[in-house]
């Protein structure tokens, strides 16, 4: 499959997106790739050739009609994907009470993960407890995984009295130590090496750890990305290398980002192991992140993975998607949307029904609302309170130097 | 004349560039079909075609090196970088390549580059949208840099930083996009109503090196760039003084005229930015002033800067230079 539908090509090629506003979208009906295209090559013994048609393809194990199929399904027990499901449809909820905070003047910013919610949740739920997650800001689901409370996270995005970054970042810019989900940070791409030192540290050391990080088919440009291959290439520390590729960048479409191929077979290059998996099929995302994780116990060093799928919503709040593609094009999405498929497959299976659905959700949105207003007990954005303005000074070095001293005293607060 | 905010200005200037010069390219993340995240090229593709106003890969590194080729090679190449907190994948290709390209070649090969980039905070960015790096790049031999603050400024020198052979990093102040700002984010006024928000349709230019007086006083002179302006002559009102305000506007080189002559006869000095005072742009300014301005000099020059830190997100107006700091610091100066 060719990432690039469409350019022209005077006097040089410039990719274009093949949708623009206007414009019917399709993308040929469901996927070709079938869930038993691609067999699942032990993880203990794979090399990079054996990789190849599944850096072509596209691992699936749920098919459109909502059954799991192929050697890649992780086989897990119903307790477990309901688990996924709760976690997904949490996040799904949050973001929307969020974004309905931030239209309504009480959060600043904010950014959803709708049509992505499957990522950081199933291949968080593959990983151990102990692995370290680098994450974009597209990647916040993983602290549910990991249980973080909500009452902190809208502390955060509120950034008041109780934001454990103390009001310095932006909302969505989560950092949570306890839960080994390392700090995030606006400029793009820079946590993809990162996460390879991460990995090499935890080699080192000799820990049972692993790190995975994450990052878009735009930042893929960056010349982090290509550091984080040949570094992890060369070193072959616990590595799961993740391009989420969701088609726009922005309003950059994906054709900008790649003059072809997958991103999936740059890894193969590099003598990476890589994958190309259905992004919107939670048991694939499971499987193939519990498969790099084997490959990390076994001390066989990194997996790049690209995770293809499509974003459903803006890229934040700041963003109008409908300037440059078309709203209906998320409908037209042969991945389909991530919740609902992993919903309809609990459904055939018959350990989920439309009652327990309606009542979890609703028991998830009054979670929400109960956070959200236990957090502004803690300061509201418009009346505060926010941390003192101390905070400005404070953490810069481990102890304040005279000249940060002095200018913290001028300030007076 | 015509109405204009801060990005229209700029768009304009852009628009008369491809409309006179065949060679010049605009690129950068998001600046093509969509017009930038701050709409600052919007309708520029659609009038000039994709090869000349482009998307770019999202790689400022790459965006500097090919803007450096190009220039190399006889086009005059306008790229975007989408923050200028963005800008340091590119750093070394600025700083050790395209500034130095010149010189290095015995001045046989040169790149008229020129980065246009937002900067500055007020608008909740927290670190990584918000800072003011021009310090940066002042700090780098063969590079000239900019710092616009009105639309009518705007236009005039983006026109003449992309005419200008030698590389030119353009910062625009973002929070002043839509309108000056005074240091009270509770109420902002539009460019509708300020006199250099009346801008000439038509094709002009201000000269680089050239800084503008905004306000003429005897008593103390105020030097700013971008958005402090506009919050430096709210502090001149309140402080009751009577400053002569000076809008840089080209920081390297400055205009050293402008600002001795002024501080001759005021012998008071107040320097406002909003980037951290250590090795900021204002450490420069107050020791050239003290060379040359030594013995007219009758109080010592303030700096009023942002802090030492991080640029914070909740408490930006606890960082930012205030209207209230930078009087203080006005009638520190008037103090016998």
């Amino acid at each position: 499959m060719t990432e690039r539908s469409t350019v022209t090509t005077t006097p040089y090629t410039i990719g274009v997106a093949p949708f623009r506003p206007g414009d019917e979208p399709s993308f040929g009906g469901s996927f070709k790739e079938q869930p038993e295209d691609l067999g699942r090559p032990d993880p203990a013994s794979c090399t990079t050739e054996d990789t190849v048609a599944h850096a072509k393809g596209l691992i699936r194990v749920l098919t459109d009609d909502g059954e799991a199929k192929g050697e890649w399904d992780p086989n897990l027990d119903g307790e477990t994907l309901i688990q996924g499901l709760e976690y997904m449809m949490r996040l799904r909820i949050f973001d929307d009470r969020m974004m309905k905070m931030q239209r309504t003047g009480k959060l600043s910013f904010y950014m959803r993960s709708y049509g992505e919610e499957a990522i950081a949740i199933a291949q968080t739920m593959a990983l151990k407890e102990q692995d370290w997650l680098f994450p974009s800001y597209r990647q916040p689901g993983a602290q549910f995984v990991r249980g973080r409370d909500m009452v902190s996270m809208i502390c955060h995005c509120i950034g008041n009295t109780e934001d454990n970054v103390r009001g310095r970042q932006m909302p969505v810019h989560y950092t949570w130590r306890e839960g080994r989900f390392i700090s995030i940070s606006s400029p793009v791409g820079t946590q993809f090496s990162q996460a390879v030192g991460v990995a090499m540290a935890s080699a080192y050391k000799g820990d049972d750890e692993a790190c995975i990080t994450w990052l878009g088919d735009g930042t893929s440009a960056q010349g982090d990305y290509h550091y984080a291959l040949n570094f992890a290439s060369t070193f072959k520390p616990p590595v799961i290398l993740n391009v989420v590729n969701n088609q726009w960048a922005i309003s950059t479409h994906v054709s900008l980002a790649t003059g072809g191929r997958t991103f999936a077979e740059r890894g193969l290059a590099y003598d990476i192991p890589s994958l190309r998996v259905d992004g919107n099929d939670f048991l694939a995302l499971y499987s193939v992140t519990q498969w790099a994780r084997e490959r990390a116990s076994a001390g066989l060093g990194p997996t790049h993975i690209e995770v293809y799928t499509y974003r459903a919503g803006a890229h934040s709040s700041s963003d109008d998607p409908s300037a440059y593609r078309p709203g209906n094009e998320f409908e037209c999405w042969p991945g389909g949307d991530p919740v609902e498929r992993l919903r309809d497959h609990l459904m055939s299976i018959g350990v989920w029904d439309e009652k327990k659905d309606k009542a979890l959700a609703e028991k998830i949105d009054a979670e929400v609302m109960s956070a959200y207003k236990a957090a502004c007990e803690f300061g509201d954005l418009a009346s505060g309170p926010y941390p003192p303005a101390s905070t400005i000074f404070t953490e810069v070095y481990e102890t304040v130097p005279w000249h940060v001293q002095e200018q913290r005293e001028e300030l007076g607060k | 004349m015509a109405k204009m905010n801060m990005i229209a200005a700029l768009n304009s200037a852009l628009e008369h560039q491809l409309e006179r010069d065949p060679n010049v390219v605009i690129f950068g993340e998001d600046v093509g079909y969509f017009g930038g995240v701050f709409r600052v090229t919007a309708g520029l593709q659609e009038k000039y075609g994709p090869h000349r106003v482009f998307d770019s890969p999202l790689a400022e590194g790459g965006i500097a090196a090919i803007a450096m080729g190009m220039g190399i090679n006889g086009l005059r190449p306008v790229a975007e970088i989408q923050f200028a907190d963005y800008i340091f994948p590119a750093y070394d290709q600025i700083v050790n390549e395209i500034a130095k390209l010149r010189h290095r070649s015995g001045g046989e090969f040169s790149t008229p580059v020129t980065f246009r980039t937002p900067a500055g905070g007020g608008i909740k960015g927290g670190h990584h949208h918000s800072q003011s790096p021009e310090a940066q790049f002042t700090h780098t031999p063969g590079l000239k840099v900019v710092y616009c603050s009105n639309p009518r400024n705007a236009k005039g020198l983006l026109t003449s930083a992309i005419e200008c052979n030698d590389p030119v990093i353009f910062f625009e102040p973002k929070r002043c996009y839509r309108g000056p700002f005074y240091g009270d984010p509770h109420n902002v006024p539009t460019w509708n109503s300020h006199p250099d928000g009346e801008v000439p349709e038509e094709y002009y230019s201000i000269p680089l090196e050239q800084a503008d007086v905004v306000i003429e006083g005897q008593a103390c002179t105020v030097i700013a760039w971008g958005a402090m302006v506009h919050v430096c002559q709210k502090a001149i009102e309140d402080s009751g003084v009577d400053c002569e305000l000076i809008d840089l506007q080209t920081l390297v080189p400055w205009d050293r005229d402008a600002v001795v002559n002024s501080v001759k006869k005021t012998g008071r000095c107040v320097i406002v930015h909003e980037a951290p005072k250590t090795s900021g742009f204002g450490a420069e300014m107050s020791a050239s002033i003290q060379e040359r301005c030594f013995y007219h000099l009758e109080a010592p020059i303030e700096r009023v800067t942002g802090w030492d830190t991080p640029f914070p997100h909740t408490t930006e107006w606890d960082y930012l230079p205030s209207p209230e700091r930078i009087a203080e610091a006005i009638r520190r100066t008037q103090e016998e």
